[in-house]
């Protein structure tokens, strides 16, 4: 299924025009993990105006206007940086730089028409930062402000582009515990008004209370092509989700989930993914009694899709060590560079990122393993560019490193 | 003399500001342990040594030598071929018992955030001994930490060092002679509680008054006891010349102490040296205005907690002896952390005298300290500072012992030290690593796999009953 999926990506993406050109790019050498569940092979890979040309055993008497020797180390494609606010939250406390969240807007409705991608800032430091360090994609959250729905976002590309999104536009509705509280006390609450919400797609636009003519306009697009992620981690929440989707035909992912291994069963028969923090092990709430570190290696071997993220935002980057600690603690090593790669894309409706032709050349070349807190990023590759590999961090540091400052500080600059 | 006065002399004659009976004293005491060979490991020593192939034997609590020496009869002999031995792993912050899991509203204990000065308060008095997080932290290694108040304050109250075992009462896990900590804290969060309440201080510099302040009321209050004392003294001296008058007006002087003072005791502790001063600080300037504040009044800021900028300062720090318990990797959260490189670890521990430690302030980074240690120690490397596993170990066992000062107890694998041992499936700075068994004191206090020494709190037991696996 994996395969087919594969090779139709590889069709489909050959026939798509990209308007980012380069130079050609040659990376020989190269132990390749392609982004499938497979294992790495060594292969060379060559790069066209952006686009991966070829995959091949020996490709090094192709003509190329760079050729990068990876000496046997790990090429992978960028990472997923997992459900983040990279690019709408420059500092997390300073509010006016925060923009992942609807909060204390007096309309007495929801906003499932609130997009985050209005707000996205691919200037912002945050951006380089999580860059350089493998990541190439992510997705935007609506964070939880103070309403059911929290709003929408999507997937968003590391290129630097304002309009980098991609894949489906992608909801986010909490009926955890510690929302419900805030929300009439009642995780139930959620769920009541959810379905009022929904009962309300049919009706007239004058006659609508708890959302305005464009919230239901969106609801109603989301409902045909659209995805839900229902954050919740306490198993009774999950099922409950999954009666709700089942309900109003909605295509729900489950974040969170501390405790989807329970109903791991259901979720592999609903086809239902999970995107967790395998870090999490602590009953951090009463919502996460059941947190354990093999959740994704239960789920993985359940049947269930399996992806990650950390929660972070500006530390996004540490989600290699969330997927190595998956692997620590028995998810198949292959299932977790698959998590990191190529399914996000799959799941959230982005264009395929695995190394093949035709696809878009975001691309990692590793110091060592990519999922081990001994190795990080020696070069990464977005859109057939090399990248700078710089960032406000790495300004620093070089300000920093010299033993020997003169004037000062100040007057080094990187 | 009459009897009495030679009574009340003996009894206020050994009196100090702290010399009344301990209060909450630590009831710890390690259970016999066998006496353990582990047999061709690979040995950290944690002082920044290491050996391949090499054998480590503890006896009756104690490391007793590394390389070779003799074995009792009943030694337990432990193969560690293909294996790593590090000291036990301690987190000089940790949150733990005053933040627990769950983290509901009436478990929330760290910050008695009531009045910017609460040096009175003790971090100890909030600690839930049923929190599953020191469980957690035992299967990572974790043998000792100091559990502070949290930052909201500029003097949080006193941190206290415990042996991460199982107990009914804190008193149990007490690190035994371990001094205490002192929690001040810098920069936003103070002037952010306080400020958004309309209170001082609302900005950085109503922060510095403030302290100051404080430690002008610690002087007095130790002024005042060392006058008192000094009276004693001379009373006492008195009183053996047996030059009656001066001696009896010397010793009803001395009827009356100083009133007592919770608040000024931990300060007037901390500038006499008892008490460790923990200073969580983000900014390289702030962390400089502390330590002239420091010499200002007397005392040493121990360690620098969190302290992002601190590479901007890194010689300073070293130059004063100052500890930097820092992240790898956190940053932005808030301005005052948006500096934030992941080269502060190693770059802290590069002067000659540089005291880098890996701190978590985390539930769940106190349960991968070694991870943390490793994301520091690639990115001091990929800077050029050329940093081996033995060095960097120490950021999380010898470094963070002398911050807590029980490098004298424990913190490495030296000769007489405590036999707090960690056996790694492997090298430790990967993310696979695990430790395989934990001892302290020589006793095996946690096994992996073995459920028989998994230990679990009261709060785990009977949830989820039900649940499907």
């Amino acid at each position: 299924m994996r395969t087919f999926y594969f090779w139709l990506c590889v069709l489909i993406s050959g026939l798509i025009s990209d308007p980012v050109w380069a130079d050609r790019l040659l990376i020989i050498n190269g132990n390749v993990l392609i982004g499938d569940d497979g294992p790495a092979s060594e292969l060379d890979i060559l790069v066209d105006r952006g686009r991966i040309d070829a995959v091949a055993e020996d490709l090094k008497s192709v003509e190329a206007d760079r050729v990068i020797d990876a000496k046997g180390r790990i090429v992978t494609p960028a990472l997923f940086a997992g459900i983040t606010a990279v690019g709408l939250s420059e500092i997390g406390m300073v509010y006016e730089a925060v923009d992942s969240r609807l909060n204390g807007l007096d309309t007495g409705r929801m906003h499932p028409e609130f997009d985050v991608r209005k707000a996205y800032n691919p200037l912002s430091t945050v951006v380089p930062v999580t860059r350089v360090e493998g990541y190439g994609y992510s997705l935007l959250t609506a964070a939880f402000g103070d309403r059911t729905i929290a709003g929408q976002g999507s997937l968003v590309r590391f290129d630097g582009g304002f309009d980098s999104f991609e894949g489906k536009t992608t909801f986010y509705i909490n009926v955890d515990g510690y929302s419900g509280n805030k929300i009439g006390g009642s995780r139930a609450a959620h769920w009541m008004l959810l379905e009022s919400v929904f009962d309300e797609l049919s009706v007239d636009d004058a006659d609508l209370t708890l959302i305005s003519a464009s919230g239901k306009a969106a609801l109603k697009a989301a409902r045909r092509d659209g995805l839900f992620v229902f954050r919740a981690n306490r198993a009774s929440d999950i099922h409950q989700a999954l009666l709700f989707s089942r309900k109003h035909k909605l295509n729900p992912i489950i974040s969170g989930g501390q405790e989807a291994w329970i109903i791991k069963e259901n979720l592999a028969s609903t086809g239902v993914p999970v995107v967790l923090n395998a870090l999490d092990n602590l009953p951090g709430s009463f919502d996460g009694i059941g947190a354990r570190l093999d959740n994704a290696a239960l789920l993985h071997e359940a049947g269930v899709t399996v992806l990650f993220t950390s929660g972070e935002t500006h530390n996004a980057r540490k989600l290699r060590q969330v997927a190595g600690n998956a692997v620590a603690n028995g998810l198949a090593y292959e299932a977790a560079v698959e998590a990191m790669t190529s399914l996000p894309a799959e799941v959230f409706g982005g264009k395929p990122r695995m190394i093949a032709p035709g696809l878009r050349a975001d691309l990692v070349i590793w110091s060592g393993d990519p999922l081990d807190v001994n190795s990080a990023a020696d070069q990464v590759i977005i859109n057939g560019v090399p990248d700078s590999m710089q960032s406000r961090q790495t300004e620093l540091l070089e300000r920093y490193l010299p033993e020997e400052a003169g004037l000062g500080r100040a007057y080094i600059n990187p | 003399m009459p009897v009495f006065l030679v009574f009340v002399i003996t009894l206020f004659g050994c009196m100090t500001a702290h010399a009344q009976p301990e209060a909450f004293p630590s009831t710890y005491a390690a259970p016999p342990a066998h006496p353990t060979l582990f047999k061709n490991a690979t040995i950290l020593t944690g002082d920044g040594r290491r050996f391949d192939s090499t054998d480590l034997y503890i006896e009756e609590g104690r490391i007793s030598w590394v390389g070779q020496g003799d074995t009792a009869l009943d030694t337990v002999v432990v193969d560690a071929t293909n294996r790593w031995i590090t000291p036990g792993l301690i987190d000089v912050h940790s949150h733990l018992g005053v933040y627990p899991s769950p983290s509901v509203a009436a478990h929330s204990d760290g910050n008695e955030a009531t009045a910017p000065v609460t040096a009175e308060v003790w971090a100890e008095h909030s600690v839930w001994p049923q929190d599953p997080g020191f469980t957690r932290a035992l299967a990572g290694g974790v043998t000792a930490l100091q559990i502070l108040p949290g930052s909201a304050n500029l003097f949080g109250g006193r941190g206290v060092t415990l042996k991460n075992v199982p107990s009914t009462s804190y008193q149990g896990m007490k690190f035994p002679g371990a001094p205490y900590g002192l929690k001040m804290a810098c920069g936003e969060n103070p002037k952010r509680v306080y400020g958004g309440r309309n209170q001082s201080p609302s900005t950085r510099m109503g922060n510095v008054a403030a302290y100051r302040s404080a430690w002008i009321r610690a002087q007095r209050y130790q002024a005042d006891w060392d006058r008192y004392n000094q009276a004693v003294e001379n009373a006492a001296e008195a009183a053996a010349d047996d030059s009656s008058g001066a001696s009896v007006a010397s010793a009803l002087l001395t009827n009356t102490p100083p009133r007592r003072n919770l608040e000024l005791d931990t300060l007037a502790g901390a500038l006499r040296g008892d008490i460790l001063v923990h200073m969580h600080c983000y900014r390289a300037d702030e962390m400089l205005t502390i330590l002239d504040m420091a010499k200002e009044f007397g005392y040493r800021v121990g360690t620098f907690h969190h302290g992002v900028e601190a590479y901007k300062i890194a010689d300073a720090l070293a130059d004063n002896g100052v500890c930097g318990a820092l992240w790898a990797d956190w940053w932005g959260f808030k301005i005052e952390a948006y500096d934030g490189i992941q080269e502060n670890i190693a770059l802290v521990d590069r002067p000659k005298g540089g005291c880098a430690v890996v701190h978590s302030d985390s539930d769940e980074g106190i349960q991968r300290l070694n991870q943390e240690a490793t994301k520091a120690m690639l990115r001091g490397n990929r800077a050029g500072l050329s940093i081996s596993p033995e060095r960097a170990i120490r950021w999380i066992t010898l470094n963070a012992a002398k911050s807590l000062g029980i490098e004298e107890q424990t913190g490495s694998l030296r000769t007489g030290k405590m036999a707090d041992v960690v056996v790694w499936n492997q090298n430790p700075f990967s993310v696979y690593a695990k430790p395989l068994q934990v001892y302290i004191d020589g006793v095996l206090r946690y096994e992996r796999g073995n459920s028989d020494l998994n230990p679990q709190s009261d709060f785990e037991l009977g949830q989820l009953l039900g649940a499907t696996q």
